[in-house]
C-alpha cells in the first residue's frame, strides 16, 4: 500500500494523487455497467456484423461459407438478385417505415403541441385532462395494436364496421400503412405533449405579460414567442420519437402478421429473413443497414444540437 | 377578462371553442380504452350489435372468468413479472454506481462513456437480435428466462445510467462530502449518503424501465418458445377454434395488463413527468 507515503508529500502532488485514486474508484463504479453493455450490445452487435458477411442457416451458424458483401448484393451467373438490397420487397419496407416516420411524427408534433397548450391553459378540469393524457401513454404497445386491431375489424370493430361500414382497412397494403399510422399516433402523442408540456412550463411567464400590454395576439405570441423559445425541447423530442418510429416493430407485427410486417416496416423485414426464413446472414445484413442508419441520424442529430457531456 | 365586458359575444364562442376542443381531446385520448373496457364486459354473442345497443347491453364477468382460467396467461404474468423485475433490480445496481461515478467523479475518457452510453440508448433491438439469437443458444439459454432478463439490459441499463446521472448532478455536494472527509469509501457513501437521497428518483426510474420491460415484445417474441410474456400472449390470444378470435376474451387480457401500469403511472404521475423529461431533454 502506498497510502502511508501520502501525507508527507507536498500538496499539490497530493492533490493528484487523490484525483488518480478517484479515477480509479470511477472505473470500479462504472465497471460492472460497462461489462453489461459489452456483453448485452458489443458482443451480440459484432456477431451480427460477422454474420451479415457469411451464407450462414439459423439453426446451424456453424456451418457458413464467407460470402463478402454478397448477402447485400449479389447477383448470380443465371441473373438471379439475392441480395436483400435488390429486393423489392425490402424497399417497400423502407418507403413504408419513411412514410411512417415522417407522418406520424409529424402529426404527433402538431397534436402534441396542440393538447400541450391546452393543458397549459388554467381551466377547470385541467387536472382531469393531464390525467388522461398519461392513459394511452402507459398502454403497452401491443395491447394498443390489439385494441385498435379490434376497432379497425370489418364486422366487429367501432371503427372498421360502424365507421367505414365494413372495409377491411388492414387487408389492404395502401390503407393498412395510414391505419397503423393513426394507432401509433394516439398511443405517442401523449410522449410528445408531455415533453413539450414540460418545456412550455419553463418559459418565463412576465415575457406573456409584457407581450400582452403591448396588444400582441395571443396567435402573433405563439409563433413569435412559443415556438423559437420550445425549438430546443421541440427538437429533441422530435429526435427521439423519430427513431423510435424507425425502429417501429411490435404495432406491425401485430397487427398485420410476420409476412404482410416485412413489406411494412424494416425491422420486420429483418425479422422476418433472421426468424422466419431462418437466414442468418441475410437478417444479420438487413440488421446492419438498419443499425447503421440509424447511427447515422444520431451523429447527425448529436452534431446538428451541439450536445456535449462534461 | 376585457373581452367579456367589451364582447360578451365572442367572449363566449371563444370559451364555448376552448371547450369544444377540450372534449374532443378527451374523447381522443379515452375512447379507444374506454370501448375496449366495455367489450371485456360483453358476452361475445354481443359483440354483432350496433354501437348504440352494444353499450346498453347486459355486462358480464366470463371474459375475466375465462382470462384467469387460461393458464398460458397466468404463466405470461409470472415470467413478465420475473423478468421485468429482474432487469430492473440489476439496473438500479448497476446504473447507480455508474450514475454515481458520472455525476460526481472527473476522469479522463468520461464523454467518451458517455457517448457509448447515449448510442446504446437508441441502439435498435433488432442490431443484436441475430448475434444474441445465437449466443443464447450457445449457452443453452433459449426459453429460459434468464436470457430476457440479460438480454433486457440493452435498453434498461443506458436508460437508468442516464437518469440517474442527471439526478445525482442535482444533489449538493456537501453532502458526501462530509462523508469522504470522514474516510468513507465510495461505496459506502453511495449506500449511506446518497441512496437515501436518490430515493425519490430510483423509484421513478425503477418504474419507467420497468414498464419498458413489462411491454417489451420482440427479444420475448423470439427468445421464448413456450414460456411466453404477457405481451406475446396477449398478440397471440386465441379461442377455442381456430377461426374464432375471442375479442372479449383478448380485451380483458389487456385490460388486466393495463390497469395496474394506468394505476401506477397515476400515482407516480408528478416523478414520472421529471423522469421522462430527464432521460429525454436532457440528452
Amino acid at each position: 500500500m502506498t497510502t502511508d507515503a501520502t501525507p508527507k508529500l507536498a500538496a499539490p502532488i497530493r492533490r493528484r494523487g487523490i484525483e488518480a485514486a478517484r479515477a480509479q474508484q470511477a472505473l470500479w463504479l462504472l465497471l460492472p455497467t460497462l461489462i453489461a453493455i459489452a456483453l448485452v450490445a458489443g458482443y451480440p452487435l459484432y456477431r451480427t456484423i460477422f454474420f451479415s458477411l457469411f451464407d450462414a442457416n439459423l439453426t446451424t451458424p456453424d456451418e457458413r461459407t464467407f460470402l463478402g458483401i454478397g448477402n447485400f448484393w449479389f447477383t448470380t451467373a443465371e441473373g438471379v438478385q439475392l441480395g436483400f438490397l435488390q429486393d423489392p420487397k425490402w424497399w417497400e419496407a423502407v418507403k413504408n417505415t419513411m412514410l411512417f416516420t415522417v407522418v406520424s411524427v409529424f402529426l404527433e408534433t402538431v397534436f402534441g403541441m396542440i393538447i400541450a397548450l391546452v393543458v397549459n391553459t388554467a381551466f377547470p378540469g385541467r387536472a382531469f385532462l393531464r390525467t388522461a393524457m398519461l392513459v394511452p401513454w402507459a398502454i403497452p404497445t401491443v395491447v394498443s395494436a390489439q385494441m385498435w386491431g379490434y376497432m379497425y375489424n370489418d364486422s366487429f370493430g367501432l371503427i372498421g364496421r360502424g365507421l367505414l361500414g365494413g372495409q377491411a382497412l388492414l387487408a389492404n397494403t395502401d390503407s393498412a400503412i395510414w391505419a397503423l399510422i393513426a394507432v401509433d399516433v394516439w398511443k405517442t402523442t401523449s410522449f410528445m405533449a408531455l415533453l413539450i408540456l414540460a418545456g412550455l412550463q419553463s418559459l418565463p411567464t412576465d415575457m406573456y405579460e409584457a407581450a400582452d400590454m403591448d396588444g400582441a395576439t395571443k396567435w402573433t405570441q405563439f409563433w413569435r414567442m412559443t415556438l423559437p423559445l420550445l425549438r430546443p425541447a421541440l427538437l429533441v423530442a422530435l429526435v427521439f420519437r423519430s427513431l423510435d418510429a424507425l425502429r417501429v416493430f411490435d404495432v406491425m407485427y401485430v397487427m398485420l402478421g410476420p409476412v404482410n410486417a416485412g413489406s411494412t416496416s424494416m425491422t420486420g423485414y429483418a425479422r422476418l429473413q433472421l426468424i422466419d426464413n431462418s437466414l442468418l446472414g441475410v437478417g444479420s445484413a438487413v440488421s446492419v443497414a438498419i443499425f447503421v442508419i440509424i447511427m447515422v441520424i444520431v451523429v447527425m442529430y448529436v452534431t446538428a444540437f451541439r450536445v456535449k457531456f462534461d | 377578462m376585457n373581452l367579456k365586458r367589451k364582447n360578451p359575444a365572442l367572449y363566449y364562442l371563444q370559451r364555448t371553442g376552448f371547450y369544444l376542443l377540450v372534449a374532443i381531446i378527451t374523447i381522443y385520448l379515452m375512447v379507444p380504452f374506454l370501448w375496449a373496457v366495455l367489450t371485456s364486459f360483453r358476452k361475445s354473442g354481443d359483440l354483432f350489435l350496433q354501437p348504440l345497443q352494444f353499450v346498453t347491453a347486459p355486462s358480464t364477468l366470463g371474459n375475466y372468468r375465462d382470462v384467469f382460467a387460461n393458464e398460458n396467461f397466468i404463466n405470461g404474468l409470472g415470467y413478465s413479472l420475473l423478468v421485468a423485475v429482474g432487469a430492473v433490480a440489476i439496473s438500479l445496481l448497476f446504473g447507480s454506481f455508474a450514475a454515481y461515478a458520472l455525476g460526481r467523479f472527473r476522469f479522463r475518457g468520461k464523454s467518451m462513456i458517455m457517448y457509448i452510453i447515449l448510442a446504446v440508448s437508441v441502439f435498435p433491438q433488432i442490431a443484436v437480435l441475430g448475434g444474441l439469437f445465437t449466443l443464447i443458444r450457445n449457452f443453452d439459454m433459449y426459453n429460459n428466462p434468464l436470457a430476457l432478463v440479460f438480454s433486457y439490459l440493452i435498453f434498461t441499463i443506458p436508460f437508468t445510467v442516464w437518469v440517474l446521472t442527471s439526478f445525482v448532478r442535482d444533489i449538493p455536494g456537501e453532502l458526501e462530502e462530509a462523508a469522504l472527509v470522514d474516510g468513507a469509501s465510495p461505496l459506502r457513501t453511495l449506500f449511506s449518503v446518497l441512496f437515501p437521497v436518490m430515493m425519490p428518483a430510483l423509484v421513478t426510474t425503477g418504474l419507467l424501465a420497468f414498464i419498458n420491460a413489462w411491454n417489451e415484445y420482440l427479444f420475448a417474441l423470439t427468445f421464448m418458445g413456450t414460456r411466453r410474456t404477457v405481451p406475446v400472449v396477449i398478440a397471440n390470444y386465441s379461442g377455442a377454434t381456430q377461426f374464432d378470435q375471442p375479442w372479449g376474451q383478448i380485451m380483458a387480457a389487456s385490460i388486466v395488463v393495463t390497469v395496474p401500469l394506468i394505476i401506477l403511472v397515476l400515482v407516480f404521475q408528478r416523478n414520472i413527468v421529471s423522469g421522462l423529461t430527464a432521460g429525454a431533454v436532457k440528452g
